[in-house]
């Protein structure tokens, strides 16, 4: 909860609730709050002059790197995996719990299916899920954020309260009660329910920087050339929030990957979907580790862990970037070291 | 006080909000999943449990749903829950969840505030020695794990310690062969199947309170009367804990307040995983069976105990921290 590193957006109300519940919700945004890498006071061109400053980051900051390549090696797991994995993963075609070989890196399955393959194959609904719930609870943050400070008055008002009402309700069991009713949720229908309940934090955080931005001198140049709101919200206001935006994606990848594992190994999902959090699924339902066959849960669950630290360590490393203070100390001194020469 | 008020207006705001999304989503989804269970259960439903049902999805009545929608608030918020479909066929909802509570209460909440203070102490160590072994390596580890799910750590602790080690139990509450009773033999019998799914949630919850400790610590550390101390000469572990850590806990302390609302539902698949007849294995056992009333009351049950806590937590950061009674 950074809320000392947070400027106070004005007219904020309740910051007790504002700040415990980003807590609550995402532990692992609160490291990446408003990173406020020092954007300028500059209007269109500071979205591509942020973004590069970003892709200098990724190169010089370690944890970044290891973000970025861990997501890199999902990314093309997911785009190619008949490349990867010869087998079809549903097919239920060799002999059953087999134990790794050279034929089955990770064995079989107690259907008959190679684990190797089921792995590999999953990959590409887990990452489209992660991405689709990142870009889409991204944008209707934005767009919900970015109105109720532009509007203001009533408009405000009321995006606010629905904001913060859908902030306090727990996520995780209102998932579990909707998935319950739709029995069975496939990639499509996952992505939009997890969009649809998950964007309230981002909103409340770009609310906040669009109205700190409110009376800045290029938002009031940009009125009195006569631009159009339309115009000033997606060229003068929208590119100084490059970075929180990047963290706002990051952040809800990342926990549309947790959320929807969790949703499919309970059984909420589209069983027939070969996914990460389904193959949990079956492998519990069918005792994976009373019958000897301890990788068929723990190679999925390492896949998790592994494309969620991906997004997280990226995330972390962009908020170290824009918060000098939580820099490692030697990476610190090494560059007052370098400044000073 | 102009601001509780508004904090409980809009708890109750909320709590609206949480009665209407169980009153509609059933509705909103293609098939009514009521009609769905008659038919599932053909004739296994008790006349009693269909008129329950009728009510509560609004299924072969006359009512138009605005009728239903008062009569469904109305039962509520008289705690008339209906009685369960198929998990414990015929029994009141209000019972079996009654049931279900001190189990979570004792397993989450202890933990949690276990982790609060093992969490905040090692934050202020991390923060105090900036540069250290424990600074450097804390917060990487710790921000993996925040992303590892809950319930695979607690596979995966099952597998080592239950399957492979064969050192603790990792199915239910307590051994079936004991008769729960006040005696020594059984409460160690619940402590030790407690055991696995309490060290679970506590390094899964651990890392947050490590890094927002310590992230608030090290802002405060720079500020004037933390030199001042400093150039008094005071000793060390007065400046750390008095001066710096004292001003640095209220984020902690808020964030605690929150979490205890997390009690009661956020260890819904620790629960499962282990089988702990918890609130959260009973929600999901109320999913798997197609049992809608008591799967209600329980998400009701999960966001008012959300709601409390953060009025409270709310009341208690306006209480300590004026500066954040103006802003309200």
């Amino acid at each position: 909860m950074a809320t000392v590193q947070t400027p106070p957006g004005p007219g904020e109300a309740g910051g007790g609730t504002e700040t415990a519940q980003a807590e609550a919700l995402a532990p692992v945004a609160s490291a990446g709050q408003p990173t406020g890498l020092p954007l300028g006071g500059g209007g269109g061109i500071t979205g591509a002059r942020s973004l590069r400053r970003m892709g200098r980051a990724i190169t010089s900051n370690r944890k970044a790197t290891v973000g970025t390549a861990l997501l890199v090696l999902f990314i093309l797991v997911g785009l190619f995996p008949g490349v990867i994995a010869h087998d079809n993963p549903q097919a239920e075609i060799y002999p059953r719990s087999l134990s790794p070989s050279t034929q089955h890196w990770l064995g079989t399955t107690s259907f008959g299916q190679d684990i190797f393959a089921q792995v590999v194959w999953g990959t590409r609904p887990v990452l489209l899920i992660a991405f689709g719930v990142g870009l889409l609870a991204t944008v209707v943050a934005m767009m919900i954020g970015v109105a109720a400070a532009y509007l203001g008055g009533g408009w405000d008002g009321t995006l606010n309260v629905i904001t913060d009402v859908l902030l306090v309700i727990p996520l995780f069991p209102l998932l579990i009660i909707i998935g319950s009713y739709l029995h069975g949720a496939g990639t499509a229908v996952m992505i939009a329910v997890i969009a649809a309940t998950s964007w309230s934090y981002t909103a409340r955080q770009l609310r906040a920087q669009a109205l700190s931005l409110r009376n800045r001198d290029f938002l009031n140049a940009a009125k009195v050339r006569g631009e159009r709101p339309l115009y000033i919200i997606c060229m003068e206001i929208i590119p100084t929030m490059t970075s929180l935006l990047v963290a706002a994606f990051l952040t809800n990848a990342l926990y549309a990957v947790l959320f929807s594992s969790s949703l499919q190994f309970i059984g909420l999902g589209d069983p027939n979907v070969t996914s990460w959090g389904t193959m949990l699924y079956w492998a519990e339902n069918n005792e994976a580790f009373q019958t000897g066959l301890p990788l068929w849960i723990i190679v999925p669950g390492l896949c998790i862990v592994a494309l969620g630290a991906g997004f997280a360590l990226l995330n972390y490393a962009f908020d170290e970037i824009g918060n000098p203070a939580l820099r490692p100390v030697r990476s610190m001194r090494r560059a007052r070291v370098q400044r000073a020469r | 006080m102009r601001f509780v008020l508004r904090r409980t207006g809009f708890f109750l705001l909320t709590l609206w909000v949480a009665l209407t999304l169980n009153f509609v989503l059933p509705r909103l989804m293609p098939g009514n999943p009521a009609l769905a269970i008659i038919g599932k259960f053909k004739g296994g439903i008790s006349p009693q449990a269909v008129k329950v049902l009728e009510a509560q999805f609004g299924v072969g009545t006359h009512q138009n749903v605005l009728a239903q929608y008062f009569s469904y608030l109305g039962n509520t918020a008289t705690f008339k829950f209906g009685v369960s479909l198929t998990t414990q066929p015929g029994a009141s909802v209000g019972r079996i969840v009654l049931d279900a509570v001190p189990w979570t209460l004792g397993l989450v909440g202890v933990t949690t505030v276990l982790a609060f203070i093992l969490g905040t102490g090692i934050g202020i160590l991390a923060a105090w020695r900036r540069g250290g072994a424990l600074d450097g390596l804390m917060p990487p580890i710790f921000v993996i794990m925040t992303v590892i799910p809950y319930f695979w750590i607690g596979l995966v602790l099952i597998l080592v310690f239950g399957v492979k080690l064969k050192l603790l139990p990792y199915f239910f509450t307590y051994n079936f062969s004991m008769t729960p009773g006040f005696n020594l033999a059984f409460i160690g019998n619940v402590a030790e199947h407690a055991i696995l799914p309490a060290f679970t949630l506590l390094i899964t919850t651990i890392g947050i309170w490590i890094l927002t400790m310590r992230n608030t610590m090290i802002t405060t550390l720079a500020e004037d009367y933390v030199r001042m101390a400093r150039a008094k000469g005071l000793p060390g572990h007065r400046i750390m804990l008095d001066y710096a850590a004292r001003n640095a806990i209220l984020p902690n302390l808020t964030g605690f307040a929150m979490s205890l609302g997390f009690v009661v539902g956020g260890a819904i698949l620790i629960e499962e995983v282990f089988n702990y007849q918890g609130v959260g294995y009973l929600l999901l056992q109320a999913v798997g069976n197609d049992d809608y009333p008591l799967m209600q009351a329980l998400f009701l049950l999960i966001t008012v105990a959300v709601l409390l806590a953060i009025l409270i937590s709310d009341v208690a950061t306006a209480i300590l921290d004026p500066r954040t009674r103006g802003a309200g």
